[in-house]
């Protein structure tokens, strides 16, 4: 069975998933099934089978699993949005046709990725002007006290949705160039007086530190694993070229915490970096060194910028009487943990939460974006709500595939952080709405409504399809046991 | 690379395990006790879409608390009006979103919103289509409990009177008190939370833990009498003062009984006595009887866990103790730093009841049946046998004594004309003997007890005493329930 003819079955469980999930919530809502519902759900399948047309013609060997899980994750989103609010399931459906669109735009106007490779200073500066622009006077808008978003007339979008893609395109190309620089060169073997004076010095330091600034066990360990992470880098002697990047990119992040001031974004993109550091140099001493500035970054400022610090307060204590009360309180995540206490094994079922309060307005705010995993929690229960991340599980393993599958650095790199980056945004977002950390303003991909995040997301899909059809094609061609 | 992109992969595979790990926690393991978080009135709001059952006095026909329809089409809800208000607040309780549920509004929740059980439900919202509650009928008085909280006005303090045969409580009177209908407007239901002088909102019958003086006396001779260590007509010493655990004990006023009979002293309310009494039967026994009396618990009352309080002896801190303290002081409704005998007003009621009923204590009760709407009598208590606190011997001796009480001794005040009574004084010195506790539990009739009560007062001058300024509220309260009006 050819690679198309399977991603066709695919489809099969999307179209199932859209013709039960709108029953449902037509039964659960008492009404009666009418034409033009039923109409949607052929359209939305009929736009699924158009873009699986156009793969077919012009990237006939990407990976078949990627595009029907995607479509999956959509009917998903659009089935809960629909049960939200059927107006903004409309609104959703356009912005999946003008996704579409801009998905065949991609595969079209790039036939081979590594054109990108040319324009990657130009792709980085306008994607940290993208990250920047909500902060801009007039255009720039302040959401819950985070800069996310930008509205230009009756639009407004999230431009950190499309920066995610410019920074992800930039690292890889930028660390495909510089790896062999940063890969580790062989050590000649220490003298014993010089290994007890590297390791020794720093350790005694560590201990005085600890001691004297009085640290929490949390502290302390963030503290160590950044001296053990430094001492191994400077035991390798590396140039300011080395730390270079890292350092800008650092910089950058505790920038993009200052000026947006979203914990959450900016986790995702310095994840993503991290990730990608990895992969192309295989050294944790870069990451745990990266990893503990960023925590201690974000822990400084949790402490001084008053908007994180109360993310930080709400999270750590959401029952509290005065935070749940206070305007941008604990009162979402609250709501949040309630909602799926009564979602159960099993859920609702489709449609039977509740959301709306008897006397108008919304027990759970922003239901359709931020909360939209509550809702699936509530209404599908911890089978369906597991059975979604599941889903995105699938998805990530299939990226990272293409990774393995990709023959050359920079399609590997890219197809690693497209993979990273999405996975780190569910996690992110899920992460935030199940209390493993602060809860932020972050959309689960192709399930929240959002037009700025499906556009990026289906460009995301038509990049990590375009590495994929390279990458297979050349295998293909090679034949499974590579170049001899 | 491809070795860290698959570590990498196995990272995710972590992460995501985290997320299903916490939404298990949530939608599963903790879902409970999310589902009780006082923030969270999703229940609520869900109730609100069901007309509440009535809730009813024990006449069946004065309505406590029922739900009136607001909004029409989806928009419908029903809220909750109490045309009782204050009278009836502290046993019923509220049923608000923005209040949340307290009462017998919480403890029948399920029966008001037709809750029944999981078949029963289904069932009945197959056969009727929609969902409604049941009316729950409660044990309570309407024209006694009236009467009560007419009797308390002015003072703080609380009545509870029960039938010791069933175990239903007839009244229960608290004050001061509020109005469940103002309790919707959150304002108002702050500055409730907030009195810290009268504490309105606080059940005094079940939530407040008071110094019982004297009539802790009663649960002294019921375990001197039972345990066989004296009887009614044994010769005990009078005198005054008495060396208890170390420090001389006074009877009150120093009066000096002499040698004097058990049922004398009890008649006299002397202190020396009790003590010595106590002393003799040990702390060990004492603490039992009292458990078997219900201290040392919370009472077993159909009521929420978390309104109501359990007596007995307790530190300094407020933690019960069963030993370490003065036996001889604890005996007669005292005690010091290392434990002080701390009783609620229901459990007071309960020791006259134990004793009203041949030494069976019944498990108390504030709802008598729940009635479906279509009339079908749904659920009925049935009494229920909560301890044998003592042989019916030693109920009968300790009846006969404490009828002594109200003939002839410090209870006189608390007589009926047509009916005799049996009763116990209580006046405990509190905030360092500037103000008095005044106490008075009793039964009635004595030849065939149909109600026990409790009244006490709190802050009462110097100069006040049980048997002057409780006694006479019990008579009043025992006539009306006994239909003398």
């Amino acid at each position: 069975m050819s690679a198309r003819t399977r991603e066709l079955f695919g489809l099969i469980p999307v179209s199932l998933l859209v013709c039960a999930g709108f029953a449902a919530v037509l039964m659960a809502q008492s009404q009666e099934a009418s034409d033009l519902t039923a109409t949607y759900g052929a359209v939305f399948l009929g736009l699924c089978l158009l873009g699986h047309l156009f793969i077919r013609a012009r990237l006939p060997d990407a990976d078949p699993y990627l595009y029907p899980l995607a479509a999956l994750l959509a009917a998903f989103g659009l089935v809960m949005i629909y049960r939200i609010d059927a107006e903004l399931a409309r609104e959703q459906a356009q912005w999946f046709v003008i996704g579409l669109a801009l998905f065949c735009a991609t595969i079209y106007l790039l036939p081979d990725h590594h054109v990108l490779e040319r324009y990657r200073y130009t792709i980085a500066a306008v994607g940290i002007g993208l990250l920047v622009l909500p902060r801009f006077p007039l255009i720039g808008e302040q959401v819950n006290g985070a800069y996310l978003a930008v509205k230009l007339g009756p639009i407004q979008f999230q431009p950190a949705e499309f920066a995610k893609l410019a920074i992800i395109v930039f690292l890889a190309s930028y660390l495909r160039d510089t790896r062999d620089v940063l890969v580790r060169a062989r050590l000649k073997p220490l003298t014993a007086t010089a290994q007890a004076l590297l390791y020794g010095i720093p350790a005694l330091l560590f201990v005085l530190v600890v001691l004297a600034l009085g640290l929490g066990p949390l502290a302390a360990v963030l503290l160590g694993v950044f001296v053990l992470s430094a001492v191994t880098l400077v035991r390798e002697r590396p140039s300011l070229k080395h730390f270079g990047p890292l350092l800008l990119i650092w910089g950058l992040a505790m920038l993009m915490l200052i000026v947006i001031r979203d914990l959450g974004s900016s986790l995702m993109f310095f994840g993503a970096f991290l990730a990608l550091i990895y992969v192309a140099t295989s050294r944790l001493s870069i990451v745990g060194v990266g990893a503990t500035l960023f925590l201690g970054g974000a822990a400084y400022l949790g402490n001084t910028v008053s908007h994180v610090q109360s993310r930080f307060d709400t999270w750590l204590d959401p029952f509290d009487p005065v935070l749940y009360e206070a305007t941008g309180g604990s009162f979402q995540i609250a709501q949040s943990l309630f909602a799926q206490a009564d979602g159960g094994l099993f859920g609702q079922g489709f449609g039977q939460s509740l959301l709306e309060l008897p006397g108008g307005g919304t027990i759970l705010p922003a239901a359709h974006t931020d909360l939209i995993y509550a809702v699936i929690a509530d209404e599908l229960g911890l089978f369906g709500a597991a059975g979604l991340v599941l889903i995105y599980l699938l998805f990530v393993a299939r990226g990272f595939k293409t990774a393995l599958v990709a023959s050359d650095g920079f399609s590997k790199l890219l197809a690693t952080g497209l993979t990273a980056v999405l996975a780190l945004q569910v996690f992110v977002i899920v992460g935030g709405v199940t209390k493993v950390i602060p809860l932020t303003g972050v959309t689960l991909p192709f399930v929240s409504y959002g037009g700025s995040s499906i556009l990026a997301n289906m460009v995301l899909l038509a990049l990590l399809l375009i590495v994929s059809d390279h990458a297979r094609r050349d295998r293909d061609r090679v034949g499974p046991g590579g170049l001899v | 690379m491809n070795r860290q992109i698959v570590q990498l992969f196995a990272l995710t595979l972590v992460l995501f395990g985290v997320l299903i790990a916490f939404t298990s926690r949530w939608t599963v393991f903790e879902a409970e006790s999310l589902e009780d978080n006082q923030l969270n009135r999703r229940g609520l709001i869900e109730q609100q879409r069901v007309p509440r059952g009535l809730i009813l006095a024990s006449d069946g026909d004065t309505v406590l608390a029922r739900s009136e329809p607001r909004g029409h089409g989806d928009r419908r809800v029903y809220v909750r009006s109490y045309p009782e208000g204050e009278t009836f607040g502290h046993p019923v309780g509220y049923s608000y979103i923005n209040a949340g549920e307290t009462g017998i509004e919480r403890s029948a929740n399920d029966a008001l919103t037709g809750d029944l059980n999981e078949f029963g439900t289904i069932f009945r919202e197959l056969s009727s289509g929609e969902r409604e509650g049941d009316d729950v009928v409660t044990t309570l008085d309407p024209e006694a409990q009236r009467l009560a909280t007419e009797l308390l006005a002015g003072n703080a303090g609380s009545i509870v009177a029960l039938e010791p045969a069933t175990g239903h409580v007839r009244v229960m009177a608290s004050t001061p008190g509020f109005d469940p209908n103002s309790v919707q407007d959150p304002a108002t239901l702050r500055a409730l939370n907030r009195d810290e002088g009268d504490k309105p909102l606080i059940n005094r019958s079940v939530q407040t833990n008071y110094q019982p003086g004297s009539t802790f006396k009663v649960v002294t001779a019921a375990a001197a009498l039972d345990t066989g260590k004296l009887t009614p007509e044994s010769i005990v010493d009078g005198s005054s003062p008495q060396t208890i655990s170390g420090v001389p004990l006074n009877n009150a006023g120093n009066v000096d009984f002499g040698p004097i009979s058990f049922t004398t002293a009890l008649t006299n309310s002397v202190n020396t006595v009790f003590a010595r009494a106590g002393e003799q039967v040990g702390a060990r026994t004492l603490v039992e009887y009292m458990e078997r009396f219900g201290f040392y618990a919370d009472p077993q009352l159909d009521y929420p866990e978390g309104e109501m309080i359990a007596s007995g002896v307790r530190n300094s801190a407020g933690r019960l103790v069963k030993d370490g303290f003065d036996v001889g002081r604890v005996a007669i409704g005292q005690g010091g730093e290392e434990g002080q005998i701390q009783v609620t007003p229901l459990q007071m009621a309960q020791v006259a009841g134990a004793v009203a009923n041949g030494g069976k204590l019944v498990r108390p009760r504030l709802t008598e049946r729940v009635v479906a709407q279509d009339g079908r009598v749904q659920e009925r208590t049935t009494p229920a046998q909560q301890a044998q606190v003592m042989k019916p011997e030693t109920a009968e001796q300790l009846t006969q004594m404490m009828a002594d009480v109200v003939n002839e001794g410090t209870g006189t005040a608390a007589a009926l004309s047509d009916v005799a009574v049996a009763g116990k004084t209580g006046t405990a010195e509190v905030s360092n003997a500037t103000l008095n506790q005044v106490w008075f539990i009793a039964f009635a009739p004595v030849d065939d007890p149909q109600y026990a009560i409790a009244v006490t007062l709190e802050e009462q001058p110097l100069g006040t005493s049980g048997g002057a300024n409780a006694a006479p509220l019990a008579a009043q309260v025992l006539q009306t329930l006994l239909g003398g009006g």
